[in-house]
């Protein structure tokens, strides 16, 4: 067998490997665009020229990417605690329920208190539906990842069943409840914009963007910070040591799972009460499963995420015109590249250590001529 | 009498959606009895389906869609064998690139040759696996009860049906009664202890890779030239999910993963048939409800109600041999 390979510099560790993990899922994108028969370096123009060219982009790429900075972080928070949360998307379509409930039916709330609360009813019925899953990891010992797999089935039943034939206005033909009232809506900068007299194109880029911002800084504090933060890691790294420092990993996994489901709902407040003012049918789109990539590539840091978070708000919106653009790389395109960079960042992230190892000593020690 | 054959033709739906479940969680068992975890499924019978479809459409012959499907399934099996057994990969993660991998490449490339969005041609009759005539149906026809029983549940497939019926028995009997199988059961369970015996536990889990990829391949492969003549982004639907679920259901052995799925085939045929019906006291049927039952079936049984399903001890488990 080889030998054992030394330890990276720290540098190499956190930041390059990555990026070489990064570049490699995008260096074969280019090659299935090449192979599709459009040129990759054209796509590229087209997909940042749309994200970042002008405000609108702008507006749309943060939208997204708001959305895939709570999915990103409802998954990192359970890699922490050595759980894979494939259910996300799921808890987050659970999570516009609640959200959608409260909006209509919590309509006696003074002012904003309204969307106060259907925001919290959002990430308590995210953290509720995270909850039987979790509690049957942490306590009847069943695999989280089976049980979310099969609960993301369930939402979705549950859902078109209450959409279609329970919360429908009567008459209608789309599966959709009423029109939020303006107390339930999260406020979009544009609006916010405009009263100081600012003008900035029409976009659903909303205030739940700050939100995500505080949930990122709030997951720091708590991962690193403090005691809980420190259970969930210990019981990460070795639940065995855990229990002997005294620390119940049942106890850990349960309350990891339900802030997990509650930072999903975030991206029901993102989605249902800052751009639809109403619940669909499928809102979810299959962020949830962005939010794997989105950790993975963060490397599970919440700075890491935002940035991983907003790439891929780029790789959305820029996405959306370079489908416009160039209809043969459809947007499906955007799915490829999520699940490379998931096997390069992910599955395979250890591919480029030697490589990069073996190039590293050699530039370090150069031999004695 | 009216009833009776009411039965027979949902008996008969639930078998035609049963076989892909099938294949599927026998390819989930091969795997995962060698201790690579695969929740890949559903993103490789989604490229075998399109590969399938592809070759077929490109060539004529059906045949030679099987072979693409089944090479598609294998390679991406390889791909994920190397990150589970080699890298040592978390293979969760892995196999949640191999589904958004197979799922946006599918579509993809589809759109791109045929500009469909991503659905390829229609097949000609003669490019599919198409139902099989047994010998004597018209005469045995006749006979009442039996009769259609024979007719339409036993005789009518076609080859990748009655093929997925056969590898249930070649399955139980290859891993209880060969030395591969006995020696691929141990690997999942102990794979220390067959290192030990000077077996080699990396060759053993790449070939119970290579079988599911085949396998895989084949529920691909029927879903888009012999259930369907196309291939459709997306169409797999979660069946790669369900077989999953079966599996864990089925406790991870080959006949009662049989039985499991032809039971979830079977209430997807009940979910179709009820689509709008009315009945006596429930009113509406609320066809989410049987949806959803596969799932909850197998969440209950999870938790431990329904006996208790123990996956193979080392399954998910890279395995490092000791320096």
């Amino acid at each position: 067998m080889s030998s054992p390979l030394k330890p990276l510099p720290a540098w190499a560790d956190v930041a390059l490997i990555p990026l070489v993990n990064v570049a490699a899922a995008f260096i074969i994108s280019g090659f299935v665009v090449l192979a599709i028969g459009e040129n990759p370096l054209e796509a590229v123009q087209i997909l940042i020229a749309g994200a970042l060219g002008d405000l609108e982009g702008l507006g749309f790429t943060l939208f997204y990417a708001t959305s895939f900075i709570f999915t990103g972080l409802a998954v990192a928070i359970c890699f922490h605690a050595g759980l894979f949360n494939i259910g996300v998307e799921g808890q987050a379509y659970i999570a516009g329920l609640g959200a959608a409930l409260a909006a209509l039916n919590l309509g006696f709330l003074p002012g904003y208190s309204l969307v106060v609360a259907a925001i919290l009813a959002a990430a308590l019925f995210g953290a509720a539906f995270a909850a039987i899953p979790g509690y049957l990891q942490a306590y009847r010992d069943s695999h989280i990842v089976i049980t979310t797999i099969m609960f993301n089935y369930i939402a979705s039943a549950l859902m078109g069943y209450l959409l279609v034939d329970v919360l429908r206005v009567p008459g209608q033909m789309n599966a959709e409840t009423p029109g939020f009232s303006q107390y339930a809506i999260v406020p979009q900068f544009h609006e916010l914009l405009a009263l100081l007299g600012v003008h900035w194109p029409v976009t659903p880029f909303n205030l739940s963007f700050l939100l995500a911002l505080a949930a990122a800084v709030g997951v720091w504090l708590l991962i690193w910070r403090t005691r809980l933060g420190y259970e969930i890691r210990t019981v990460g790294a070795n639940p065995t040591a855990a229990i002997y420092g005294g620390i119940s990993p049942a106890r850990v996994t349960m309350v990891t799972t339900l802030l997990s489901g509650a930072l999903a709902g975030g991206m029901a407040t993102n989605v249902i009460l800052g751009q639809e003012h109403r619940l669909i049918l499928e809102f979810t789109g299959g962020f949830g499963f962005v939010g794997i990539a989105v950790a993975l590539m963060g490397r599970a840091h919440p700075v890491g995420i935002i940035l991983a978070a907003i790439l891929f708000g780029v790789l959305y919106q820029g996405g959306d015109e370079l489908a416009f653009e160039k209809p043969k790389i459809s947007r499906d395109m955007i799915v490829v590249i999520q699940g490379l960079v998931v096997l390069f960042a992910g599955a395979l992230e250890h591919i480029f250590r030697r490589p990069v190892a073996t190039l590293l000593a050699r530039r370090t020690s150069q031999p004695p001529i | 009498m009216e009833l009776f054959d009411a039965f027979i033709v949902v008996f008969a739906s639930g078998i035609r959606l049963g076989v892909p479940l099938i294949l599927a969680c026998l390819a989930g068992l091969w795997s995962e009895r060698a201790g690579v975890v695969d929740i890949g499924l559903e993103g490789k019978m989604l490229a075998g389906a399109f590969a399938a479809a592809a070759a077929a459409t490109f060539t004529g012959s059906a045949w030679a869609g099987l072979l693409a499907g089944v090479a598609a399934t294998i390679v991406l099996s390889l791909i994920h064998g190397y990150a589970s057994i080699d890298q040592r990969a978390n293979q969760i993660v892995s196999g949640t690139a191999i589904n958004l991998v197979a799922d946006g490449m599918t579509a993809l490339i589809g759109n791109a040759i045929w500009s469909q969005g991503g659905r390829t041609p229609q097949l000609p009759d003669t490019a599919l696996f198409n139902p099989i005539e047994l010998p004597f149906v018209s005469a045995i026809g006749q006979v009442p009860i039996l009769g259609p029983v024979y007719q339409h549940l036993i005789s009518g497939h076609d080859l990748v049906t009655y093929f997925a019926f056969l590898v249930v028995p070649l399955t139980y009997w290859a891993l209880y009664s060969t030395r591969f199988g006995l020696r691929l059961r141990a690997v999942g369970e102990n794979p220390a202890a067959v290192d030990t015996a000077g077996i080699s536990v990396r060759g053993l889990r790449y070939g119970a890779v290579v079988i599911c990829g085949v396998l895989v391949g084949l529920s691909g492969v029927y879903l888009s030239v012999a259930q369907a003549a196309y291939f459709q982004p997306h169409m797999s639907a979660g069946k790669g999910f369900i077989a999953l679920a079966a599996l864990v259901f089925a406790k991870w052995r080959p006949w009662p993963a049989l039985g499991t799925c032809l039971l979830f085939g079977f209430l997807d045929a009940v979910a179709i048939r009820l689509q709008g019906v009315e009945l006596p006291v429930i009113g509406p049927v609320p066809v989410q409800a049987i949806e959803a039952l596969p799932y909850v079936l197998t969440v209950v049984l999870l938790a431990g109600f329904i006996g208790k399903a123990i996956p193979p001890r080392a399954s998910g488990i890279p395995y490092v041999k000791e320096r």
